[in-house]
């Protein structure tokens, strides 16, 4: 019998864990999924914690994702948004880190323009870390949910062909899917046109696809970036038009495909730009099932890092709320 | 520190003398007087009153020269000054070092340059030679009064930290510098192609989320300015070189006889872009560490003579500022002080280059690269001198520095080769374990 698998103190990335303590997160949210769906959505496991929610970028889903799984656990919570002030980021980032040490709190999720800012908080405070999205570097929580959707999905992750489409030079969710996958026995590619592929990415051990046609017809589901308005104007594409021509993932493209493709996004979505609407409403798209489990799996991370015991996350929920 | 009055004769009584200028090694006494070497052979007698100093076990040599790093006055003297960089130099080995003129403001003009004459004088360890700027306030757009400059103790040229953009701006600073015989060493980099960079394009790169700068931003400006000294017959010198494409291009044009010459740093000889581990602030510098490939290709060059010389491009940080994110931290690392042991350790110990050879990369031939004083033990030459012990290993301590700044990629290393004396026109301006 192996022991169980715990998690360090922060979670900054998927490439810093096992796949035991990748499964042992997805095992974890399965019995949290339940209790969004009650009328009262509420249980006691973080009762007594503090969470701040720091976001140096703006962002909607995640923190509000984050906010329900804390508030779903009985966590006190308070949000620090703050937007590129004139004050010299990297001074804001040590202080900040300063600050919250003094005010004793349990954890912090950030998200930071910086790769790396979520390493460096967490080596200089005692409270978790959790990365909520640090710079192009890694997006854990987003990884977890895609691969917890995909489990959902498909049974099991290991021999899923998985292809990233897009944007992966720049982009945080394709780093943490492709260690998540990789972990999980995944067979992953990525497809999107080579100013926004990053160097060296073939010997991570992924798949490159040129045309989208190619990854359509490889692929068991297809994880589809969000292109960025700024890689147009700095010169990556020549334009958003000409990006939907080539590389649009369309129902036309989906039609030929031999087998239904599971159909992914980690939003938000510019409809008609990297994704057909009927596509991303259309019967293989889980895109929404994605946003449902990223409740559960940031409560699965919550729990697990403030100590819960996995075995007990399901009698965990069970408890009265206060 | 004990410091000899200048008047006492010093004689290095046994040591190993390795003088690369003459192709001299053995063991032998040196004798330092009247601010010159004034003999060095076995059995020396000792003159009236002089200092001597037991050298055995150990090696003489010419003062070491590096003739790039960044003194930061004017401007940042919380990170350094030319007084502590000169006294960390003198712990280095170092007899003399040439200072960029990426100050605040730009050392620019014969007040400005004239300014760190002053200050290193006042100073009185290494000698700091000014390396006055090629354009006005480093701009890339007027040429500085070169002349003037020179006139007032300037060695060389250089808008580093900054490449040169404009190939027109180049070309008239190789053949103005002429004149003065004096070279213009570049920062090569292609701003457009390494635009928001941070470190080695490449996978470490990738897995970190950071933005690379492909060694190709380099090359491409390596590659101009091989052109343009062959253009102009000007001196280029070629600073902190990264890449085995810059060595291929290098070599070419030293093959044509182009005169192009260049430097190399300890950090690019020995480490990789894995340095960057985990954000590892320490490990920014630019041009950045790149592959294992590039660090073989690097030595191979600088033992067979196509790179000429090692620089540290020591590149003093307040500690704070490299307290932060990766995107955020500047680039740069001091390396006065750890300049020979890691190059001893590595380059000596791990088999490259003989002593002699290493030797003659930091002090014979910056010496005759930047036509500088020093470099030399011949009868006549300034006494500018080091003792070096490269038997007992040390452990690098950035908070034992006499550097005002911290920021080494090589804090905990345990190198070998070390200064143990060091002089500069006859008078002792550095002694390991003075005092104690």
């Amino acid at each position: 019998m192996t022991a169980t698998p715990t998690l360090d103190k922060d979670l900054l990335g998927l490439e810093y864990l096992t796949a035991e303590q990748i499964n042992l997160i997805l095992d974890t949210a399965e019995p949290f999924k339940e209790v969004s769906e009650r009328t009262i959505k509420k249980v006691p496991a973080l009762r007594g914690k503090t969470i701040v929610n720091l976001f140096f970028e703006a962002s909607t889903r995640t923190r509000i994702s984050f906010e329900f799984a804390e508030k779903r656990l009985s966590a006190d919570t308070v949000n620090v948004a703050s937007t590129g002030s004139s004050v010299q980021k990297g001074e804001t980032l040590v202080d900040t880190a300063r600050n919250l040490e003094a005010m004793r709190i349990d954890m912090v999720v950030m998200r930071h323009s910086a790769s790396g800012a979520a390493q460096f908080l967490g080596k200089r405070i005692r409270s978790n870390v959790i990365n909520a999205g640090d710079g192009q570097h890694e997006h854990p929580t987003q990884g977890l949910l895609d691969l917890l959707t995909l489990r959902d999905k498909h049974g099991t992750i290991a021999g899923l062909k998985v292809c990233l489409v897009g944007d992966i030079l720049h982009s945080r969710v394709a780093r943490s899917n492709i260690w998540g996958l990789l972990k999980l026995g995944a067979e992953v590619a990525v497809c999107g046109p080579h100013t926004l592929m990053p160097r060296g990415i073939e010997e991570l051990g992924v798949k490159t696809f040129r045309r989208i046609e190619d990854a359509i017809a490889w692929a068991d589901a297809l994880n589809v970036l969000r292109l960025q308005l700024e890689r147009m104007e700095r010169g990556f594409i020549p334009s958003l038009r000409e990006y939907y021509r080539v590389f649009g993932v369309t129902a036309e493209r989906l039609e030929h495909a031999a087998k239904p493709i599971t159909i992914m996004h980690p939003g938000p979505m510019n409809r008609g730009v990297e994704i057909d609407s009927r596509v991303a409403d259309g019967p293989h798209s889980v895109i929404l099932d994605q946003v449902t489990n990223g409740v559960a799996v940031r409560m699965a991370v919550l729990y697990l890092l403030a100590g819960g015991r996995p075995e007990l996350a399901d009698a965990a929920k069970r408890g009265p709320a206060d | 520190m004990a410091r000899a009055p200048v008047e006492q004769p010093i004689l290095l009584t046994g040591g190993r003398v390795i003088d690369p200028s003459r192709g001299f090694d053995q063991v032998a006494d040196v004798l330092l007087q009247d601010h010159r070497v004034a003999a060095v052979g076995p059995g020396l007698g000792v003159p009236d009153g002089a200092l001597v100093w037991n050298a055995a076990g150990r090696i003489v040599a010419p003062g070491l020269i590096d003739v790039h790093v960044h003194l930061r006055e004017p401007g940042n003297e919380d990170e350094e000054t030319v007084a502590t960089g000169a006294r960390a130099a003198a712990a280095g080995g170092f007899t003399a070092i040439c200072a960029m003129p990426n100050t605040d403001p730009v050392t620019d003009n014969q007040a400005a340059v004239g300014f760190v004459v002053r200050q290193s004088v006042r100073a009185g360890f290494a000698r700091v030679h000014p390396i006055g700027a090629i354009s006005l306030g480093q701009r890339g757009e007027r040429l500085a009064e070169f002349g003037e400059m020179v006139g007032a103790g300037a060695v060389a040229v250089s808008d580093d930290g900054r490449p040169v953009v404009s190939s027109h701006l180049m070309r008239t600073a190789l053949e103005y510098a002429r004149t003065f015989d004096i070279p213009v060493a570049d920062h090569c980099e292609d701003p457009a192609l390494a635009a928001g960079g941070v470190m080695h394009e490449g996978l470490v790169a990738t897995r970190h989320g950071l933005k690379g700068i492909p060694a190709a931003a380099e090359e491409i400006m390596v590659a101009r300015d091989c052109l343009l000294a062959e253009l102009t017959g000007g001196h280029v010198h070629l600073c902190h070189l990264s890449s085995r494409g810059s060595v291929e291009i290098l070599r070419r044009a030293k093959e044509r006889g182009a005169r192009v010459t260049a430097e190399v740093t300890p950090h690019h000889l020995t480490l990789t872009d894995h340095a960057c581990d985990g954000f590892e602030t320490n490990a920014k510098m630019n041009p950045p560490l790149r592959e294992a490939a590039d660090v073989a290709a690097l030595r191979a060059a600088l033992k067979e003579g196509v790179i000429d010389c090692i620089a540290s491009d020591h590149a003093p940080h307040a500690y704070d500022e490299k307290e932060t994110a990766f995107d955020e931290a500047p680039f740069g690392v001091v390396g006065l002080e750890t300049a020979f042991g890691v190059a001893y350790a590595e380059l000596v110990r791990g088999g490259d280059m003989s002593l002699p050879e290493l030797l003659s990369r930091m002090s014979t031939v910056p010496a005759q690269t930047f036509h500088l004083p020093g470099g030399t033990l011949r009868p006549g030459a300034p006494a500018d001198v080091v003792v070096l012990d490269v038997t007992a290993p040390w452990t690098v301590e950035a908070t034992a520095f006499l550097s005002k700044s911290r920021n080494t990629p090589f804090g905990g290393r345990v190198l070998t080769g070390r200064a143990v004396l060091t002089v500069v026109n006859g008078g002792v301006v550095y002694e390991l374990d003075a005092g104690r």
